[in-house]
C-alpha cells in the first residue's frame, strides 16, 4: 500500500499536466511525450537523466535520515553551495594542481563544509532550542550571498573577461566522464554507496531505529533513554554531509567552475524526493529518477516548444500536493458519517 | 535631518509587508495550524496584483486581487492540512515551492519595467507640516492599513469571544470540539485569513515597495515573517516591534551601501538573515518565555472523533 500513494500522485500529476498543457494551447499527448519520454530517447538523454538524478538522490538520502527523526533540514541548498565552494577552493588553490590526491581532498572539503554549515543549526537546535527550519533556510540565503561575493570578488577569474565566475578547475580536480561524448561521470558511484549506507543505517542499525522512534514517538524515545539532541545532530549532519558531497560532485563534474548560479534547486527538490521515496532508501532512488526527469523534461520543452521553465517547479509542487493527499486515502478509511441530529444545536450553543 | 527622515520612513515602509504576513500567520498559528508556505502565498499575491495593475485595473482592485490570490493559495494548504490531515510542515513546504513556480509562470510576460507605485496620501494641512508631515502623514494607504490590521487583530484575539474561541482551538482542539465548536471550519477561516494577509504583503511588495516584478522577489521575506512570529512569542505588539526592527535593518543596509561603506555589499545583504538567526536564538533560549503564549496544539493534525 505504501507504494500506491506515489504512483497515484504521479498519475494525477500527469493528468493535471495535460490540462495545463492544453490550456497553454499545446496538444497534451505530444507535449507529455516531449516532456517525459523524448529526454530518455538517446544515450545522451540517459546520461543526463542519471547525472541529474545523482545529486537529488544523494541529498534526499541524507535529508531523509533527519526527516525520520522529525529534524527538518530544509537548507540543503545552502549546504550544497558551501560544499561546492569548499571543494572548488581546494581544487583551485591546492599548491600541486596535478596531485592525484586532489579529488579525494575536494571530497573531504565538500563534505566537511556541508557538515559545518549544518552543524550551526544543529548546535542552535540542540543547545539553544532554536527552530532548525528557519535557521537552515536563513543559512541558505547567506551561503548564496557568500558564493556571489566570492565569484564577484576574490575568486573571480582574472582572465575571465570580467564574468562573475572562477577559473576552470584543473583536470586533476575533475571527475573524468565515462565517455567524452557524455557528461555522466564516476561520481554516480558515490550516490550508489550513499543509498546502501542509508539503507543499512535506517533498516539495519540500532541507531537508525532509535532515530525513527524519536520521530514517530518522541515521548517513548525519551522514556527509553534515546537522547533527542543526538537525533538532531545526526539528522542535520547526515543531510549536510550528503548535500556537501553533492555540491562537490557538481563542481568537479558538470560545472567545472563556480558561478553565481550553481544549482537549479537540487537542495529544495531533494526534499520532495525524500517524501516521494517515503523516506526509504530505495524509494528515494525512484523518486530521484522521477524528479530528474521533471528537470530534464522542463528544459526539453523549454527549448523545443518554448514552454516556460517555471513549469518544472509547478510540477514539483503539484506532485508533492497529490502525494500528501493520496496518503490520506491510503492511511485512513474514509466513511460517510451522517451528522447526529443535535450537532447543530451544540454548535449554536 | 533628511537622513533621519529617510531612515524613519524607509523603516516603516520596509516593515509593512512583514507586518501583514506575520500578523496573518499569527492568527493561523493561534488556531493551532502552522503554515510554512507564506513565501509562496506572498509571491502569488505579488504576481496577481502586479498583473492587475499592468492590465489597467485601479490600484485598490489590484491589491484586493493580491489578497484573493494569497487566500486561494492558502486553500490548497488548508485542504491538505485540515481535511486530509497531512503533515503540516510538508504541506507548507509544498505550497512554498508551488507558489514560487506558479508566480514565475504567471510573471513570465510581465517584463522588467517598473509600474507607477501606489501614491502616498495627502492630508490637507497635516501632510504639509514640517517634520511631522513627512514623518507621519505622507505614507501610502497600505502602511496605515497594516497598523489598522494590527489594532484589529489585537482586539479580535484578546477582546472578542470569537478570538477567545480561536485561541481555545489552538490550545486544545479536543476540548473545543467536545464543547461543540466547529474546529475544522474555524481553522479553515484562520488559514484563509492568513493567506489573504500574505497576499496583501506580496501585493505591497510588487505594487508599492519595488514597484516591479522580479521572479522570487520576496527573497525570503515570507520566512522572515515566520521567524517574526516566533520572535514575538505569539503576541501582536511584539510582531509590530519586530517588523520595525527588521525594517530598520533593511534600511541601514541600503543606506550603508549608498554611503559606500568599505564592506562587500553581499555582507550587508546577508544582515537581515543573520539578524533573524541571532534574534531567534536569543528568544528561543528562554523556553519558559516561549511556552507562555505558544499555541499548545500547533502543527498537530486534528481529526474530530466519532
Amino acid at each position: 500500500m505504501r507504494v500506491a500513494a506515489p504512483v497515484l500522485a504521479s498519475v494525477l500529476t500527469l493528468v493535471v499536466g495535460s490540462i495545463l498543457f492544453a490550456s497553454l494551447g499545446h496538444d497534451p499527448l505530444p507535449t507529455l511525450y516531449a516532456f517525459f519520454v523524448e529526454p530518455l530517447n538517446s544515450l545522451n538523454g540517459l546520461s543526463e537523466w542519471l547525472l541529474k538524478a545523482s545529486p537529488l538522490i544523494l541529498i534526499a538520502c541524507g535529508l531523509a535520515i533527519g526527516f525520520r527523526a522529525n529534524v527538518w533540514n530544509i537548507g540543503a541548498e545552502g549546504q550544497f553551495t558551501m560544499g561546492a565552494i569548499a571543494a572548488s577552493g581546494v581544487g583551485l588553490f591546492w599548491p600541486n594542481p596535478d596531485s592525484v590526491l586532489l579529488l579525494p581532498l575536494m571530497f573531504v572539503a565538500g563534505m566537511g563544509a556541508g557538515m559545518a554549515w549544518a552543524a550551526i543549526p544543529a548546535f542552535l537546535r540542540a543547545r539553544m532550542n532554536t527552530n532548525e527550519i528557519l535557521v537552515t533556510l536563513m543559512m541558505t540565503y547567506i551561503a548564496t550571498l557568500f558564493l556571489s561575493y566570492l565569484v564577484h570578488g576574490p575568486w573571480r577569474d582574472p582572465a575571465g573577461f570580467n564574468y562573475p565566475q572562477t577559473a576552470l578547475l584543473p583536470t586533476a580536480a575533475l571527475f573524468e566522464s565515462f565517455d567524452p561524448a557524455y557528461r555522466l561521470n564516476p561520481s554516480i558511484f558515490i550516490t550508489v554507496v550513499a543509498v546502501l549506507v542509508m539503507w543499512l543505517f535506517t533498516d539495519r542499525s540500532f541507531l537508525g531505529y532509535k532515530m525513527s522512534v524519536s520521530g514517530a514517538a518522541p515521548l517513548a524515545a525519551r522514556y527509553a533513554g534515546f537522547r533527542e539532541s543526538a537525533a538532531v545532530w545526526i539528522g542535520l549532519l547526515a543531510g549536510g554531509a550528503a548535500a556537501g558531497i553533492a555540491g562537490m560532485a557538481e563542481a568537479a563534474g558538470p560545472l567545472g567552475q563556480l558561478s553565481p548560479q550553481i544549482s537549479p534547486g537540487y537542495g529544495f527538490a531533494a526534499i520532495i524526493v525524500a517524501f516521494i521515496g517515503r523516506l526509504n532508501a530505495f524509494g528515494i532512488v525512484l523518486g530521484g529518477l522521477l524528479m530528474s526527469l521533471l528537470f530534464l523534461g522542463g528544459e526539453g520543452v523549454q527549448m523545443t516548444l518554448g514552454l516556460p521553465s517555471a513549469l518544472t517547479r509547478i510540477f514539483q509542487g503539484i506532485l508533492l500536493f497529490f502525494l500528501l493527499a493520496a496518503d490520506f486515502f491510503i492511511f485512513y478509511r474514509v466513511r460517510r458519517v451522517r451528522p447526529a441530529r443535535d450537532t447543530h444545536a451544540l454548535e449554536t450553543a | 535631518m533628511d537622513l533621519f527622515i529617510a531612515i524613519f520612513t524607509g523603516t516603516v515602509i520596509a516593515a509593512t509587508p512583514l507586518i501583514f504576513a506575520a500578523l496573518g500567520e499569527l492568527v493561523v498559528e493561534k488556531s493551532g495550524v502552522l503554515n510554512l508556505g507564506i513565501e509562496g502565498m506572498m509571491l502569488m499575491g505579488a504576481a496577481l496584483a502586479f498583473w492587475a495593475v499592468t492590465a489597467g485595473y485601479p490600484m485598490p482592485v489590484a491589491i484586493l486581487a493580491g489578497a484573493l490570490a494569497g487566500a486561494a493559495a492558502s486553500l490548497l494548504f488548508g485542504v491538505l492540512a485540515l481535511t486530509f490531515l497531512t503533515n503540516q510542515y510538508a504541506a507548507g513546504l509544498a505550497l512554498a515551492i508551488f507558489g514560487s513556480g506558479v508566480s514565475a509562470f504567471l510573471g513570465r510576460g510581465f517584463g522588467s519595467e517598473p509600474i507607477e507605485a501606489l501614491h502616498g496620501i495627502n492630508v490637507p494641512v497635516l501632510s504639509d507640516l514640517p517634520l511631522i508631515g513627512p514623518l507621519l502623514f505622507r505614507f501610502d494607504p497600505m502602511v496605515y492599513l497594516a497598523l489598522v490590521m494590527f489594532a484589529a487583530i489585537s482586539w479580535f484575539l484578546y477582546r472578542t469571544k470569537a478570538g477567545l474561541i480561536l485561541r481555545t482551538i489552538g490550545e486544545s482542539p479536543q476540548t473545543s470540539h467536545a464543547i461543540g465548536y466547529p474546529v475544522i471550519r474555524i481553522r479553515y477561516m484562520a488559514v484563509l485569513f492568513g493567506g489573504a494577509m500574505a497576499g496583501l504583503a506580496g501585493a505591497y511588495l510588487s505594487v508599492a515597495y519595488t514597484p516591479l516584478w522580479v521572479e522570487n522577489m520576496t527573497a525570503g521575506k515570507g520566512w522572515i515573517a515566520l521567524a517574526l512570529v516566533v520572535f514575538a512569542t505569539w503576541r501582536p505588539l511584539r510582531i509590530l516591534l519586530g517588523a520595525w526592527l527588521f525594517g530598520g535593518m533593511t534600511i541601514l543596509q541600503l543606506q550603508g551601501q549608498a554611503l559606500g561603506l568599505e564592506v562587500p555589499s553581499e555582507l550587508l545583504s546577508a544582515l537581515p538573515y543573520l539578524a533573524t538567526i541571532i534574534v531567534l536564538v536569543l528568544i528561543s533560549r528562554n523556553r519558559q518565555m516561549l511556552a507562555l503564549h505558544f499555541p499548545a496544539s500547533l502543527a498537530k493534525p486534528f481529526r474530530p472523533a466519532g
